[in-house]
């Protein structure tokens, strides 16, 4: 549905994307997970037909991207960063509004617009106003807009940023219905790895423009190769390291994160050697991979949404 | 026939943006007001405070008030339309602007659309201060009321394109405002809105003559009151000159522009 071949674009002398290569299968769900500046958003507005890349090429549902933008853009929806409607507009105008940029037929517009409406849960609100609904509405809303047309493809640009725990669980379940009810190719960016573990088929880890692994959350996880032991400890690293059953240890906000084969088996005997304060132990999670293939621990940071991020209210 | 369908469908899309625009318009009514109130206190404090010293050079038979009339109608039309262009600057910023780039629409339908609703919004002001006019005893006919709305689009859509092109080119509101102001205020005070243009110093009339709003305010005046400068037509022939090649300014910086 989507072919990527190696993909550049350079602001002065950063390189934002570099060189980058990918297919993204039909009607797959694919995460771009990464932290902020690592490059998500740049990818999308290319493939969007929003910015131009500096060099090599992509497709989406078989057009080009620099010579059939109009095609490329029949064929997509989007759901940007920070939301984009009018707020002066009803809800039910500013859909009105992107039925008519999308050409869609008269006699089915209203008929559309309730369907998308109802997929989103706002039918109730739609005559309100814009700039009355909260931050999750909003977002909501947004995807109904992106929804409209029919699109083959759906790009979700951090689409729970900026939302309170409870709102985005909400816009899980929103996103997950729109997978099974509309038969769609959805990419979605996320720097949240418990979302890219709970709603995509396969995720691309992003770091510094490059795609740093490719896999299903499953396979990304089993990388790593068992179980994940975290102690906070004053004992000497290296003295753990050399422990026949410790494959490897890293340091991480104080912690020794040790990969070991079985926790449940290997923690007693750890104890037998190590004093520790505080001990926890798990299967790997998403930010372990990350921890591990970038050296880094992911940044929960502010968003980088412009004007509208900053001054709008959200729930 | 393909000709036929793609132009319609740029129609329907011209039509949902300008339906936006007038939307929003109405429902801003503390906008109306705010632009309505300036050419109002200078129609009756200018004209009447100036008007007692009373210059010597008017027309026969018009005092200060009727002469700088349409002078009052094309400053609102200045000001509304050149400073709409700072509604494309809020639309980048709260990105509804690139809601509509990504949406299979050409930049000049997004432009047509926008000028279209700046055009709208000056139309109104200028009926307003037309009613004005009327009730000052300005010599209205059905028809020169008819002519009159159509020189205020002509001019509108021309100041408009302007100012959305500038705007096109600009990421801040204050920017944009400092820019515009040096824009606005020589356009006005340049196109003998308050004076007439007959005994001026070679310096200024030569600058009243590169002036576009000069011919707006001629014509009108010639329509209003029967007197003027230029007489109808060539005010007319070289309003639609400037105005094509504003649009044509508009159309391209529209293209230009970064959709991110």
């Amino acid at each position: 549905m989507i072919k990527i071949r190696s993909l550049v674009k350079k602001y002065g002398d950063h390189i934002a994307v570099d060189n980058l290569t990918l297919d993204i299968n039909e009607n797959e769900v694919f995460g771009l997970l990464g932290s902020n500046g690592a490059g998500k958003t740049t990818i999308i507005h290319m493939l969007a037909t929003l910015l131009k890349p500096s060099s090599g090429s992509a497709t989406v549902n078989g057009y080009d991207i620099v010579c059939q933008p109009a095609k490329v853009r029949s064929s997509i929806g989007i759901v940007f960063q920070a939301p984009s409607s009018d707020d002066m507009l009803t809800g039910y105008e500013n859909l009105q509004l992107h039925s008519m940029l999308y050409s869609i037929p008269r006699h089915t517009r209203k008929q559309r617009i309730d369907e998308v409406l109802k997929l989103v849960g706002l039918t109730e609100r739609r005559h309100d106003q814009v700039k009355t609904y909260s931050g999750g509405m909003r977002r909501r809303l947004e995807i109904a807009r992106g929804l409209l047309h029919k699109p083959k493809v759906m790009f979700l640009d951090e689409p729970t940023l900026g939302l309170d725990p409870a709102s985005r669980e909400t816009m899980w379940k929103y996103i997950q219905r729109l997978v099974r009810e509309e038969k769609m190719t959805v990419i979605l960016t996320t720097h949240y790895m418990e979302e890219a573990d709970i709603l995509c088929d396969r995720i691309g880890i992003i770091d510094k423009g490059r795609i740093v692994a490719l896999d299903t959350p499953k396979g990304l996880k089993a990388g790593l190769g068992g179980d994940i032991i975290r102690i906070k400890t004053r004992y000497n690293p290296d003295k753990i390291s050399q422990l026949d059953f410790v494959h490897k240890v890293e340091q991480s906000n104080g912690f020794l994160v040790l990969s070991v084969n079985n926790a449940k088996r290997d923690l007693p005997m750890l104890l037998r050697h190590v004093e520790a304060e505080i001990v926890e132990f798990a299967s790997p999670t998403l930010n372990d991979v990350f921890i591990h293939l970038t050296g880094r621990k992911m940044k929960e940071e502010q968003p980088e949404g412009g004007f509208a991020e900053k001054y709008a209210k959200y729930d | 026939m393909q000709n036929t369908i793609s132009m319609q469908d740029h129609l329907a899309k011209v039509y949902a943006l300008w339906l936006r625009e007038f939307k929003v318009f109405l429902r801003e009514r503390s906008r109306l007001v705010a632009s309505t109130f300036t050419p109002i206190l200078w129609l009756f404090v200018i004209g009447s405070g100036l008007g007692s010293a009373a210059p010597s050079e008017l027309p026969p038979g018009v005092d200060y008030q009727q002469f700088i009339f349409p002078g009052i109608v094309s400053m609102s039309i200045i000001f509304t339309s050149v400073f709409y262009g700072s509604y494309i600057i809020w639309d980048r910023k709260f990105d509804f602007l690139k809601s509509v780039m990504v949406a299979p629409v050409s930049r000049t339908t997004v432009f047509v659309g926008k000028t279209l609703g700046g055009m709208t919004n000056s139309l109104i002001q200028a009926a307003i201060l037309l009613a004005i006019g009327v009730a000052m005893g300005i010599p209205f006919t059905p028809l020169s009321l008819a002519q009159a709305a159509a020189v205020v689009l002509l001019m509108s859509f021309g100041l408009t394109s302007l100012g959305l092109a500038l705007g096109s080119y600009m990421y801040s509101l204050e920017g944009f405002q400092m820019i515009v102001s040096f824009v606005v205020f020589p356009l006005f005070f340049l196109s003998g809105a308050l004076f007439p243009l007959d005994n001026l110093p070679e310096w200024l009339s030569v600058l009243t003559a590169a002036d576009p709003a000069t011919y707006g305010v001629d014509a009108l005046r010639n329509l209003m009151l029967g007197t003027g400068t230029y007489g109808v037509e060539l005010d007319l022939a070289i309003l639609v000159g400037y105005t094509a090649a504003l649009g044509a300014f508009g159309v391209y910086s529209f293209g230009r522009m970064k959709a991110v």
